[in-house]
């Protein structure tokens, strides 16, 4: 419990700096003004969204392989974990993107594949509810999210090459395009904070996936008698 | 050899199975013709605009036939109580896959070119003097979603709700595929048609990487 505790803290501590950081330390943008700040929260949100599901896909592919049950636990909480930060990436992009651009959404090519692998993970966590056996469920599961990941790639890939009307990624970008230095170690440590949140919620979820199923061997035990 | 003839033997299973009933041909065909007559109320049939929305059209229709198409797949096996005898049949579980993903290929390749005249006729598009390459995107995009639905409906056929399941796990894998293969289309329906080959190579790409990733994890799929 204590350690829990302490996580937790430094979990708190890590979003206050970091916070704090996106707001008083990053430099004004001269073109944007005090409104792209927001990218502190959005790009690391979906840097660790996506950290989440790789993390999810390890979890599945380890799985396949050795049919234990942590593996499941661990894939089904990275799912959840990276579903909610894709969460926030699809809900501060218009709120960004609207003063920016002028529109809420735009077809684009990071926008479309992020609201692509948002629907491709939640149909995963709705076949979770779908198959009754455990087993047979855990290993479903871990299929299609195998399927889904190595899906990502070619959705970005398609969609950039022919639905796009969107202006060059700053970061990571066309040669030109970049950062300044303070705002790229702002964002770095933004990462970091959301890193150490993912990990906290991930733990929360792991333990709390392991309880159910303990219960479910015990319910199942307690039919056998 | 032994991977070969398993896959032909079990694919005259499925030939045999689906021309006796021709089932699933005929009512694939009869909700495209639905689709398509929905479609056009939905916005005005002009020529200069079907030129634009047609491929579109043609794609969403086939993408939802497939993912209604390729429910039975494995369904059939299970109601009958088929799948162990298949398995035990076959030396490697990869020729029912294979077996099932070409029938498919076939079955939705089959309806796409029964469609493909009327669809000319209703939206005014000349479709035969690029049929050459339309049948090429037709059969690569059809092989990239019967890859996909084989496996999604070995899933689905074991779950609850799987009349919806199918379509909400096939749906988004298959973006990918769809975008592909519209942006090809519509190049040959174009007033003056061009072939896009980056979308033909993007289509065999979607294909290999699923296929390989069937190869390797399609046995899982088969567990009871």
């Amino acid at each position: 419990m204590m350690k829990h505790a302490l996580g937790g803290a430094v979990v708190i501590v890590l979003l206050s700096a970091a916070a704090y950081a996106a707001f008083f330390i990053a430099p004004t943008d001269i073109k944007q003004g005090l409104v792209y700040r927001i990218l502190f929260l959005h790009v690391s949100s979906a840097w660790t969204g996506l950290t989440a599901f790789f993390i999810c896909f390890v979890a599945n592919l380890m799985y396949v392989w050795l049919r234990t049950p942590r593996w499941d636990w661990l894939g089904i909480s990275a799912a959840e974990v990276g579903l909610a930060f894709t969460t926030v990436v699809l809900v501060t992009g218009p709120i960004w993107a609207h003063p920016v651009w002028g529109i809420w959404w735009t077809w684009d090519a990071r926008l479309t594949s992020t609201f692509v692998l948002w629907l491709l993970y939640v149909s995963y966590l709705l076949l979770r509810t779908l198959v009754e056996e455990p087993d047979r469920r855990a290993l479903f599961s871990a299929l299609f999210g195998i399927f889904a990941f190595i899906d990502v790639p070619l959705v970005f890939g398609s969609i950039r090459w022919w639905r796009t009307q969107h202006p060059q990624p700053i970061v990571m970008g066309a040669p030109g395009s970049g950062l300044d230095p303070t705002m790229w170690n702002v964002l770095r440590f933004s990462w970091l904070a959301m890193l150490g949140l993912m990990t906290l919620l991930l733990l929360a979820r792991y333990r709390l996936e392991a309880m159910r199923g303990d219960l479910e061997i015990l319910r199942r035990e307690a039919e056998a008698v | 050899m032994s991977l070969f003839s398993n896959t032909t033997a079990l694919l005259g299973k499925e030939l045999r199975t689906e021309f006796r009933s021709r089932e699933l041909l005929t009512t694939t065909v009869v909700f495209i013709l639905v689709v398509v007559v929905l479609f056009s109320f939905t916005f005005d049939a002009s020529s200069a605009e079907s030129r634009r929305f047609a491929a579109s059209l043609l794609w969403l229709a086939f993408l939802f036939a497939a993912s209604l198409m390729l429910q039975p797949c494995f369904l059939r096996e299970q109601t009958n109580d088929t799948l162990s005898a298949l398995r035990l049949c076959v030396k490697d579980p990869f020729a029912i896959f294979g077996a099932k993903l070409v029938a498919n290929t076939l079955f939705l390749l089959l309806t796409e070119l029964l469609m493909l005249p009327v669809f000319s006729i209703l939206f005014n598009v000349p479709v035969f003097p690029v049929f050459g390459q339309l049948v090429l995107v037709l059969f690569l995009g059809s092989l990239g979603v019967s890859i996909a639905g084989t496996a999604l409906s070995a899933i689905s056929a074991q779950a609850r709700m799987r009349e919806l399941l199918l379509p909400l796990l096939l749906l988004p894998l298959l973006a990918p595929v769809l975008v592909a293969s519209t942006q090809v289309t519509v190049g040959l329906l174009d007033a003056a048609p061009f072939m896009e080959w980056k979308g033909i190579g993007f289509l065999v790409t979607f294909d290999v990487v699923f296929l390989t990733a069937l190869w390797l994890f399609g046995e899982y799929l088969l567990e009871e």
